[in-house]
């Protein structure tokens, strides 16, 4: 006798079989039974990419940069996310905002470059956890897949919220398909 | 009689410093017999700044209370006092962390240094090193009281080297007392009087002392920073590796700030304390403008090995101690085949560009040094 790890075992049945049950036919039938009634329940399956499962509130996808209300990029270059981040996918270049930039940038310095390796990025939100500007959030899509390991350096460009200013409609679908607030609201209907 | 007394060694004096004693010399003030005890007992200061004259006594972060005056007066003090200005007395008991009103005062003292200061560590390039920052973390409450607005400044232009951020000042005085003693022309003072008191250069005159880099190094905030540093990194990604140089101005001893072989900023030697370092024959530690300022090529500096970085420092991440590579070992067990690069990550990734060496560009950089447009101008 090993360790028993559970009260679930059972012991195997080894007395002969019935009449019932040598007639082959029976077990066949019961089998196909349990086959129909499936027929009949509700399907588990999703048809993605056609539709898509609610997303937990929690979910932790591809990140944002945010922008604030009129259109600037609200990273600073901190490097907080970066120090945060365990699997240091993240790096940045600072540069200081030239006059001129003020529509462009939120505070006089900025993150000239800001790239995130998806293929170190074990999303665990971190950076979203260190950022003191609001700046980096992790949103509700997927990495997209990739035939070569030079997709999945995501750049600044690739990162950024759309300007909610020039783009409103695409800034809106970006805001994720169940803000918080709304999906509170929807429960308590 | 007399000459007697001045060729005897003074008596040691003992105080207690939260129950553990230590002997000192007279003259000692309780903020050195703290630090010689070290640890959690010692008071944190923000103005005092021991080599420099006369400084100390203004931002009342060091106070600690006396509850047995000496020996032969046993009477408490009936206030705090500043630690950093208050001599030991023989038989003198204080107490630091292990007093309630301390802790109190010392919150409070925190909120008021904060009240005005803007908060934007996210910018600012002393955070990480920022004894502000430690001492909020340590010692402040977690909000303020405080709900005007904050008090802001025109900006002043201290010249190509120094960078300064008035609004983060916390008026600790020790660039002043840096430029009257360290340089020998002084230039620069605290102009104007209690919330509108601010650090200037007497009619906006640019500072052109060999010296006057010093006022970065002493410096307890943001408020003066090198301009050529300005936003080229974060402290803490940045490696410190002490080195040293032939300087007929100053000892050439100094501590850089590399990334990669690029040194980004040059510092003096800082000791446990946050302040200038003396070198071993008791030489002064300062630096001048040119070992500053000018000199940011490895080439210019022998590399004596990493700078040793308290473990609880945010410096201290990912900091190695020794500076050797490790042997690649794939090359030996192949047959000298190398290893397969799955992907160069510089053909794609624009951050740590090989072409773009930040030590070269006196200032900032903008946007377009990143976009390789004004990089030819500046390396030429």
């Amino acid at each position: 006798m090993g360790i028993q790890y559970t009260n679930r075992a059972k012991p195997v049945d080894r007395s002969p079989m019935t009449w019932v049950e040598r007639l082959y036919l029976w077990n066949i039938l019961k089998g196909m039974a349990i086959t129909l009634k499936h027929f009949f329940k509700k399907k588990p399956t999703i048809q993605y990419p056609e539709q898509t499962r609610t997303f937990s509130k929690v979910f932790r996808g591809l990140h944002i940069l945010n922008r604030d209300e009129e259109g600037r990029e609200r990273c600073t270059a901190c490097g907080l996310c970066a120090v945060a981040c365990p699997a240091e996918a993240i790096t940045m270049e600072a540069a200081e905002r030239e006059e001129g930039e003020e529509h462009l940038y939120r505070e006089e310095k900025y993150a000239a470059k800001y790239e995130i390796n998806m293929l170190r990025c074990i999303f665990c939100g971190y950076c979203e956890d260190a950022c003191p500007k609001d700046a980096i959030y992790l949103s509700q899509t997927f990495t997209p897949a990739n035939y070569n390991r030079k997709g999945f350096i995501y750049k600044k460009e690739d990162l950024l919220i759309p300007n909610p200013v020039t783009e409103p409609e695409a800034y809106q679908k970006a805001l994720g398909t169940i803000s918080r607030e709304n999906q509170i609201t929807e429960e308590v209907n | 009689m007399a000459e007697d007394i001045k060729q005897a060694a003074p008596p040691k004096m003992k105080v207690t410093i939260d129950n553990i004693s230590v002997e000192v010399d007279p003259g000692t003030t309780i903020l050195q017999a703290a630090r010689m005890i070290g640890g959690e007992v010692t008071p944190p200061a923000m103005c005092f700044y021991t080599p420099l004259k006369g400084s100390g006594g203004k931002c009342r972060t060091c106070l600690v209370e006396v509850s047995k005056g000496s020996e032969k007066d046993p009477r408490p003090m009936p206030k705090l006092v500043a630690s950093c200005r208050t001599g030991v007395m023989d038989g003198m008991e204080v107490k630091n962390i292990t007093s309630q009103r301390v802790l109190g005062a010392r919150a409070g003292v925190v909120e008021f240094l904060l009240l005005n200061h803007p908060l934007d560590c996210p910018i600012c390039d002393q955070a990480g090193e920022c004894h502000l920052q430690d001492l909020s973390y340590e010692h402040g409450k977690e909000g303020t009281r405080y709900e005007f607005k904050k008090r802001t400044f025109k900006k002043h232009n201290l010249g190509q080297y120094i960078q300064l951020h008035m609004t983060r000042c916390i008026l600790c005085y020790r660039c002043v007392f840096t430029a009257d003693q360290v340089t020998n022309k002084r230039q620069h003072g605290v102009l104007d009087r209690g919330d509108h008191a601010e650090i200037a250069t007497y009619i906006e005159k640019s500072l052109d002392n060999d010296f006057i880099g010093n006022v970065i190094d002493v410096c307890p905030v943001g408020a003066l920073t090198d301009k050529t540093f300005r936003f080229k990194n974060r402290v803490w990604f940045t490696k410190p590796e002490d080195a040293h140089r032939d300087c007929d101005k100053c000892c050439g001893k100094v501590t850089l700030w590399k990334r990669g072989d690029e040194v980004l900023r040059v510092t003096a030697r800082k000791d446990q304390w946050g302040e200038v370092m003396n070198d071993e024959e008791g030489k002064t530690g300062w630096i001048c403008n040119e070992c500053r300022f000018e000199k940011k090529d490895v080439k210019d500096w022998v590399i004596e090995g990493p700078t040793k970085v308290s473990r609880h420092s945010v410096i201290g991440v990912n900091h190695y101690e020794v500076l050797d590579k490790p042997d690649e070992t794939v090359a030996k067990v192949m047959g000298g085949r190398q290893p397969k690069l799955l992907l160069d990550i510089h053909s794609i990734s624009d951050v740590n560009d090989p072409s773009v060496d930040l030590s070269k560009i006196s200032g900032p950089a903008t946007g377009a040094v990143f976009n390789h447009k004004q990089l030819t101008e500046n390396t030429e």
